[in-house]
C-alpha cells in the first residue's frame, strides 16, 4: 500500500483548469520530487494532498484514507502529514519555542513539557537550539525554515511535502535547508517535494514528477528523468534550469 | 466681559455631582468595549466565512449601524428595548446595550481589516499542522490581527469614550450631565461647561498620545 | 403597537386633526410639514459646516506640511484641540460658553453658532486628511516644483494640491457623511432639525416607530446622496493612469 496515493485527480478554478487527472504514487520511505514551469500546478497538488486545496475529482488516498471523502476527520489527518511552505509561516507573535510546541500541545494533546521537550530536541538536531526563545522575525529565511521543518517533524508526521522550501531564500542560505531535508530522506522519511534544486533531485530522490499547464507529463524513476526525459516539454525544462 | 469663578466647584460639589457621572462614563466605555470587540470579531468572522446566509446578515447590521447617527440609534433603542422586553429599563443600561451594539459595528470593521491583513499562508500553516478552523482563528490569525490592530482599536475607544456624552439624548447620568446639573444648581453653567471640555480634551489628549507611543513601539517590533 | 399609523405625519401638529392633503394651510403645519422642513434645517446645517470644514480644514492641513516650525504647531493644535473634545461639549460651548465670553456674539443665531461648532470639529478631521494626502505625494513633487521656480504657495497651488486632493477623496467622502450623521447632535441645542423633530414628534404623538422609521430613512437618503455626488466628483477629476485617480 503506498502512503500517498493520487488517482485521476483534477480540479478547477471556475472554468479555468488547474490539475488536469494527475496520478501518481508515493511508496513508504519513497522521496519523490516534483518540477515543472511556474503556473503549472505543483502548488495546488501538493496542497491537495492534506486537503488544503478542495478537488473535484479523482481520489487521493494517504496511509489508506480518502482525503476528498466529507467524512474523514482532516485535521487528524494533517495532524499526521508534516508540510513545510515556500515562505516558511512561522507563527510571527510566537517564540520559536512556542512555534514547535503549540500544535503538539493543542492538536495531539501533549503536556506543556513533553511539548517542549520535543521540540527543543528537534530545534538541536536542525542546529538552532540557542534561538529557542527569539521570534521569528529575529531569525535569518534559512533559519527559519529549519524551524519550520522542526515543526512539522514535532507532530511525528507519516510523510512530509514540502512546497519550494528554498525558491524565498538568498542563495548562501539554500544548503543549510537543503542539507536537512537530505538527512531526513536518508533516514527514511516519506517525502514529496516540489523544488528546481536538482542537485538535492540527483542526491535523494527515487523519481521525479514533471508538471506542465496542470498535467503531470513525466512520472520516471530518477535516472531515467536524467538520463532522457521523454517529452520535449522537460527537455526543454531541464535544460533551461540546468544551465542556469 | 463676565468675570469667570471657579470657587464652587469644591472637592465636595465634584464628588456630589460629577464623580458619580465619570464613572458612569468609564463604566460605558470599557463595557461597550469589550462587549463590542468581541461582538465586532465574530461579526467580522461571519463577514469572512464566505457563507451567504453569514456574510448577508452581519454586512446588513454593520452597514446600517454604520449609516445612521449614533443619536437617533440611542434613541432607537430607547424606544424599542422596552417594547421587547416588556417594561421599562433605566437610561443608563439601555445606553449599555446600545454603545456595545453600535459599537461593535465599528470594532467589526477593523478587526476585519486586520484578519484579512494576515496572509493565507499562516491559515494554511495552521491547517496543515492539524488545527481545526476554531484554533486556527484563535491561536494563529486573531491574536496576530489584534496585535495589529491595537492602535487602531484603542483610538476607536477614544471616540467612543468621547461619545458616551451622546447619551444626554435620553437623560442618562454622565460626566457630561453631572457637569451640567452642578452648573445648574449653581447658576455656573459656563464654568462648568468649560471645566468638563477641558478634563474630556485632558483624558483624550493624553490616550492618544499613548496610542501614538504603542504605534512606535508595534513599528519597532516588525 | 400593533399597527402601522403612517397617518400621524397627515395630522396638525396643534390639534391633532388629519389634514386630507397632509399639508397645512393658512399657518397650520402638519408633522410631514414639520419633518421636511426639520430635513431642511438638516441639510442646511451640514452643508455649511461642511464649507467651513472645507476651509479650515484644508488651511490646517497645509499649514502642517510646510516647512515653517510655528505654522506646523499652530495646525497641529488646531487639530489637537477640535478632536479630543466630544462634539457635543464643542456644541454647548458655542452655545453657552462662547457668547457669554464674547459679548458681541450673543445676537449670532444658534444656528450659526451650530454650524461653527460642527464645521470646526469637522475642520480638525479634514485637517488630518489632507495633511496625509499631501505627504503621501513623495517629497520629489514638492522639489519638482521647487525645482521649476514655482514659489512654495505655487507649488502648493499648482502641483501638491491638485494631486493631494485626488487622493482624499474618498476620506472626504465619508466625513461628508459624516458630518449628516453629526449633525444630529445640534438638536440639544434646539435646531429644529431631524433629530429634534424625531424626539418632539414621538413625544406628541406616541408613534415613536413610525416618526423614527421616517427620521432614519431621511438620514439615509442624505448620506446616499452625498456618497453619490462625491463619486460622481471623483469620476469627473480622475487623473488616467493613478490608482489614486479612481476606480476603486
Ligand atoms: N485561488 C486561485 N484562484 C484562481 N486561480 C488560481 C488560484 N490559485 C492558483 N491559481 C492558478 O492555478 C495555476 C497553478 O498555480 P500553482 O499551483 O500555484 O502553480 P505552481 O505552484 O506550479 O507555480 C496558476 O495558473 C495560478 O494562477
Ligand atoms: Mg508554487
Amino acid at each position: 500500500m503506498p502512503m500517498i496515493e493520487m488517482k485521476n485527480v483534477s480540479k478547477w478554478y471556475g472554468t479555468f483548469q488547474v490539475l488536469a487527472e494527475c496520478s501518481t504514487q508515493v511508496e513508504k520511505g519513497e522521496v519523490i520530487v516534483v518540477c515543472g514551469p511556474s503556473g503549472s500546478g505543483k502548488s495546488t497538488l501538493i496542497k491537495c494532498v492534506n486537503g488544503l486545496e478542495p478537488f473535484q475529482q479523482g481520489e487521493i488516498l494517504v496511509n489508506d484514507i480518502s482525503v476528498g471523502d466529507p467524512k474523514t476527520n482532516l485535521p487528524k489527518l494533517r495532524a499526521r502529514v508534516g508540510m513545510v511552505f515556500q515562505h516558511f509561516e512561522l507563527f510571527p507573535h510566537m517564540t520559536i519555542t512556542e512555534n514547535l510546541s503549540i500544535a503538539q500541545i493543542k492538536v495531539l494533546g501533549r503536556s506543556r513539557d513533553e511539548a517542549t521537550e520535543r521540540g527543543l530536541k528537534l530545534l538541536e538536531r536542525v542546529g538552532l537550539k540557542e534561538q529557542a526563545a527569539k521570534h521569528p522575525g529575529q531569525l535569518s529565511g534559512g533559519q527559519q525554515q529549519r524551524v519550520a521543518i522542526a515543526r512539522a517533524l514535532s507532530m511525528d508526521p507519516i510523510c512530509m511535502l514540502f512546497d519550494e522550501p528554498t525558491s524565498a531564500l538568498d542563495p548562501e542560505m539554500i544548503n543549510e535547508v537543503l542539507d536537512v531535508m537530505v538527512e531526513l530522506a536518508q533516514e527514511g522519511m516519506t517525502m514529496m517535494v516540489v523544488t528546481h534544486e536538482m542537485g538535492f533531485a540527483r542526491k535523494v530522490a527515487h523519481r521525479v514528477v514533471f508538471m506542465d499547464q496542470g498535467r503531470i507529463v513525466e512520472d520516471d524513476a530518477k535516472e531515467a528523468f536524467f538520463g532522457s526525459p521523454r517529452s520535449e516539454r522537460a527537455q526543454q525544462f531541464l535544460s533551461k534550469i540546468l544551465h542556469h | 466681559m463676565l468675570a469667570l469663578d471657579f470657587s464652587f466647584l469644591t472637592p465636595a460639589v465634584i464628588s456630589g455631582y460629577v464623580v458619580k457621572g465619570f464613572i458612569f462614563s468609564l463604566q460605558l466605555t470599557l463595557i461597550a468595549m469589550l462587549g463590542g470587540v468581541v461582538l465586532g470579531t465574530l461579526l467580522a468572522l461571519m463577514r469572512l466565512s464566505g457563507r451567504p446566509w453569514l456574510v448577508m446578515p452581519a454586512a446588513g447590521y454593520v452597514n446600517t449601524m454604520r449609516s445612521i447617527p449614533l443619536v437617533m440609534v440611542i434613541l432607537w433603542f430607547f424606544l424599542l428595548i422596552p417594547l421587547v422586553i416588556g417594561r421599562p429599563l433605566g437610561a443608563e443600561i439601555s445606553a449599555i446595550i446600545t454603545f456595545t451594539l453600535f459599537e461593535a459595528a465599528y470594532y467589526s470593521e477593523i478587526m476585519r481589516a486586520g484578519i484579512q491583513s494576515i496572509s493565507r499562508g499562516q491559515v494554511a500553516a495552521g491547517y496543515a499542522l492539524g488545527m481545526s478552523y476554531r484554533q486556527t482563528m484563535g491561536l494563529i490569525v486573531l491574536p496576530q490581527a489584534f496585535r495589529n490592530m491595537l492602535p487602531v482599536l484603542l483610538t476607536q475607544t477614544i471616540i467612543l469614550f468621547q461619545d458616551t456624552s451622546l447619551v444626554y439624548a435620553i437623560g442618562a447620568y454622565d460626566l457630561l450631565k453631572g457637569f451640567e446639573i452642578a452648573g445648574k444648581n449653581f447658576n455656573r453653567p459656563v464654568e462648568t461647561y468649560l471645566v468638563a471640555a477641558v478634563l474630556y480634551f485632558a483624558i483624550s489628549f493624553s490616550l492618544s498620545l499613548l496610542v501614538k507611543k504603542l504605534q512606535q513601539r508595534i513599528a519597532i517590533v516588525r | 403597537m400593533s399597527t402601522w399609523d403612517w397617518q400621524v405625519f397627515c395630522k396638525d401638529t396643534i390639534d391633532g386633526k388629519i389634514v386630507p392633503s397632509c399639508f397645512g394651510s393658512g399657518g397650520d403645519i402638519t408633522y410631514l410639514d414639520w419633518l421636511l422642513s426639520a430635513w431642511g434645517w438638516t441639510l442646511s446645517v451640514s452643508a455649511l459646516a461642511l464649507l467651513v470644514a472645507l476651509l479650515l480644514g484644508s488651511l490646517m492641513g497645509i499649514l502642517r506640511t510646510t516647512p515653517h516650525r510655528g505654522l506646523v504647531l499652530l495646525g497641529n493644535a488646531w487639530t489637537e484641540l477640535f478632536r479630543n473634545i466630544p462634539l457635543l461639549v464643542q456644541i454647548f460651548l458655542w452655545y453657552h460658553v462662547v457668547p457669554a465670553l464674547i459679548p458681541p456674539l450673543r445676537s449670532v443665531p444658534s444656528f450659526i453658532l451650530v454650524v461653527l461648532g460642527l464645521g470646526l470639529f469637522t475642520s480638525a478631521r479634514i485637517s488630518e486628511q489632507v495633511r496625509a494626502g499631501i505627504q503621501s505625494l513623495a517629497g520629489g513633487q514638492r522639489m519638482a516644483g521647487l525645482a521649476m521656480g514655482f514659489t512654495l504657495p505655487q507649488t502648493y497651488r499648482h502641483v501638491l494640491l491638485p494631486m493631494a486632493y485626488r487622493i482624499i477623496i474618498p476620506p472626504l467622502t465619508s466625513e461628508s457623511m459624516n458630518i449628516i450623521k453629526n449633525s444630529s447632535v445640534a438638536f440639544a441645542v434646539s435646531i429644529s432639525e431631524l433629530t429634534l423633530f424625531a424626539l418632539q414628534a414621538q413625544e406628541e404623538t406616541s408613534r415613536g416607530i413610525e416618526v423614527y422609521l421616517a427620521v432614519t430613512g431621511l438620514y439615509f437618503v442624505s448620506a446616499f446622496a452625498i456618497n453619490r455626488a462625491m463619486l460622481f466628483v471623483e469620476n469627473r477629476v480622475r487623473v488616467p493612469g493613478m490608482i489614486g485617480g479612481g476606480g476603486h
